[in-house]
C-alpha cells in the first residue's frame, strides 16, 4: 500500500488521479482468526488498527453488516473535547483527545482534525455555577478549560446574540481551545486503510446473526457469510449493542433512542468554533464546506428507527433562532438520525462480559465520535491482555451492581 | 412524530406525551433477600428490544394518565395500547 504525501499526489497528478490504489482489500472471511471485531465504525475498525499496530495481532477481522462508518461514525456532529467532570471520564477522554492531536500523522490519512475550540454557554445563574464548578474540576484534572465572559463569547462567536434582553441571555461559557471538530468519514476510512496496511480483514456486508458458545466461553460467531471461529471477540456496535448481548444470552443497562443532527445550506465563513447550549440543549458549528451542523436532542422513547421526532427539530430550531438570529434565514438541507446506546449513568461500557472471551465496548451513548482513538486503543489493549486496560477498567459493566456508577448525566458538558 | 392512542383521551400527538421506559418491570418483593447481581438486574437492566417492545407512557400534558403500548421499535408503529395493570397483549409486526 502506497504512503500518501506531497509526492504521491503530484505523481498521481500526471495520470489525472485515476491509478490510486483501493484504500482497503474486500476479502472474503477466513474460517478462523484470533481476534474478531464486530462493527466496523471508527471504535470497532480503531480497536483492529491498534490491535495490529500495539500489539502485533494482526489476525483480526473486523466484520460490518452494512459499510465501513455508515452507523454512528457517519452521523455524528464530529464534536472533539475532553470537558467531563468526573476523573475517570476526563482521563479516557483526554487519553483519546490526545491521540487525536497526532492521528492524522499516525494514520498518514488526513482527519481534518481542527481544534477551533469547545464553547459551552450559560444562560442562567444555575448554569453559570455548575460551569464554574466544571472549569475548576477540569484545570484540576490537568485538561484546560476556561471562563469567558458575555462580551468575550461574543467576540470569540458575532452571530451568537448575547442581549440580556433575550430569549435564552448568554452570561458566559466555558472554553476547551483543544477540542474542535474532524472528518468524521475520514476517521473510518484512516482505520480501516492503516488495519488492512497491517493483515486485518475488514468484512463488509456480513452481519452477525449470533455466537457459538460452550462452557461460558466464546467459540466462534454466526454470520450472514458463515460460521467464523475465535476465541477471542470484541463487539463495538453501538445502538444495536442490546440486540448482540440478547445473542450471547445476557442483558444490558442500555436503552437506544435516536438522536438527531442537521446541516444548513453552506454559507461563507460565520463562526471558527463550536456553541453547544445545554440548556437549549443545541449545538452548532460550521464545516469546511460552509454548511452550519446542528445538533439537536434525542426522543424519550426506545427507537432503531434511525429517523426521530419531528417535534425534536422544531424544538431545537426554534432555540437556534433565538439564540442565533441568522439561522432563520438559513435552509436546512439534511436531516438524519443515528442510534445511540444510552446507559443509566451516560457514561459507557468496556471490558468483560458474562461470556468469557465475548468483549462489549458501548454505552457511548451520545458522545462516542471524540473517544474514538481512545476506546478504540483502550479496548485493544483490553482484548489483547484479557483484562481491563487501567483507563477502561472503572468502565466495567460490573459497576452497575457494585454500584460505582460514573456519573457524567448531569455532570457532563452537554446534558443528554 | 406519531399519534398515540390515549386509552382516555382517544389519538392525539406525540408531543403531548413521556415514554418511561419498559413495562412489566416488577419491583422485587423483598429487596433485602436478593443478591446485588438481582438488584442491579431490576434497576438497570432493560430489554431495549428490536421488534416488539413493551412501554409505559403517560399523557402528560392531557389527562396526565399513565397507560402501556406495545410498539415496534423498528418502524415505531404502535400496535396495541392497554391499560395499566392489564397482562401483555400478543401482537404481531
Amino acid at each position: 500500500m502506497s504512503k500518501y504525501s506531497v509526492f504521491s499526489l503530484v505523481r498521481n497528478a500526471f495520470s489525472y488521479h485515476e491509478k490510486w490504489q483501493r484504500a482497503w482489500r474486500s476479502p472474503d472471511p477466513r474460517p478462523e482468526y484470533d481476534v474478531i471485531i464486530v462493527g466496523g465504525g471508527g471504535h470497532g475498525l480503531g480497536t483492529a488498527y491498534y490491535l495490529a499496530k500495539e500489539f502485533g495481532i494482526n489476525n483480526v477481522a473486523v466484520l460490518e453488516k452494512g459499510w465501513l462508518g455508515g452507523g454512528n461514525t457517519g452521523r455524528n456532529t464530529t464534536i472533539v473535547r475532553s470537558n467531563y467532570l468526573w476523573d475517570e471520564s476526563a482521563a479516557l477522554y483526554e487519553h483519546a483527545l490526545k491521540l487525536w492531536e497526532g492521528l492524522s500523522q499516525d494514520l498518514n490519512f488526513n482527519v481534518m482534525f481542527s481544534q477551533r475550540g469547545v464553547m459551552n454557554l450559560a444562560h442562567n445563574l444555575h448554569d453559570w455555577r455548575e460551569l464554574s464548578r466544571r472549569v475548576h474540576a477540569i484545570r484540576l484534572n490537568g485538561i484546560d478549560s476556561e471562563i469567558l465572559d458575555a462580551q468575550q463569547v461574543k467576540a470569540e462567536a458575532p452571530i451568537l446574540n448575547v442581549s440580556p434582553n433575550s430569549r435564552y441571555p448568554v452570561m458566559g461559557a466555558s472554553m476547551q481551545r483543544r477540542g474542535g471538530t474532524a472528518r468524521h468519514d475520514a476517521v473510518a476510512w484512516g482505520y480501516a486503510r492503516g488495519a488492512d496496511m497491517r493483515g486485518v480483514d475488514v468484512i463488509q456486508q456480513c452481519a452477525v446473526t449470533g455466537f457459538a458458545i460452550r462452557n461460558g466461553r466464546v467459540e466462534a460467531v454466526e454470520t450472514t457469510r458463515g460460521r467464523i471461529r475465535a476465541k477471542t471477540v470484541g463487539v463495538a456496535v453501538a445502538g444495536h449493542s442490546s440486540v448482540l448481548a440478547d445473542m450471547a444470552g445476557f442483558g444490558m443497562p442500555i436503552e437506544s433512542n435516536p438522536l438527531q443532527a442537521l446541516v444548513s445550506d453552506p454559507i461563507k465563513p460565520v463562526l471558527d468554533c463550536v456553541v453547544m447550549s445545554s440548556a437549549v440543549h443545541v449545538y452548532v458549528s460550521q464545516s469546511d464546506k460552509g454548511e452550519l451542523v446542528i445538533g439537536a436532542g434525542s426522543d424519550g422513547h426506545v427507537s432503531y428507527s434511525q429517523r426521530g421526532g419531528f417535534d425534536i427539530i422544531e424544538g431545537i430550531m426554534g432555540a437556534l433562532c433565538e439564540l442565533v438570529p441568522i439561522v432563520s434565514r438559513l435552509k436546512m438541507m439534511r436531516q438524519w438520525a443515528g442510534i445511540v446506546d444510552v446507559t443509566p449513568d451516560r457514561s459507557p461500557i468496556i471490558g468483560r462480559t458474562p461470556v468469557d472471551g465475548l468483549f462489549f465496548n458501548c454505552g457511548w451513548g451520545t458522545g462516542g465520535f471524540k473517544a474514538t482513538p481512545g476506546s478504540a486503543q483502550v479496548f485493544a489493549a483490553t482484548l489483547a491482555k484479557g483484562e481491563p486496560h487501567p483507563l477502561a477498567a472503572p468502565f466495567s459493566l460490573d459497576r452497575f451492581r457494585t454500584g460505582r456508577l460514573i456519573d457524567e448525566a448531569g455532570a457532563a458538558a452537554v446534558a443528554h | 412524530m406519531f399519534l398515540i392512542g390515549c386509552p382516555w383521551c382517544g389519538p392525539r400527538q406525540q408531543i403531548e406525551f413521556h415514554c418511561h421506559g419498559e413495562a412489566h418491570v416488577t419491583r422485587p418483593n423483598d429487596p433485602d433477600a436478593i443478591s446485588d447481581a438481582e438488584w442491579a438486574d431490576y434497576l438497570f437492566s432493560r430489554v431495549n428490544t428490536l421488534g416488539i417492545h413493551y412501554e409505559r407512557w403517560v399523557h402528560s400534558h392531557g389527562c396526565r394518565r399513565w397507560f402501556n403500548v406495545a410498539r415496534d421499535t423498528a418502524t415505531d408503529r404502535i400496535l396495541a395500547v392497554y391499560r395499566m395493570g392489564e397482562a401483555a397483549p400478543k401482537v404481531k409486526t
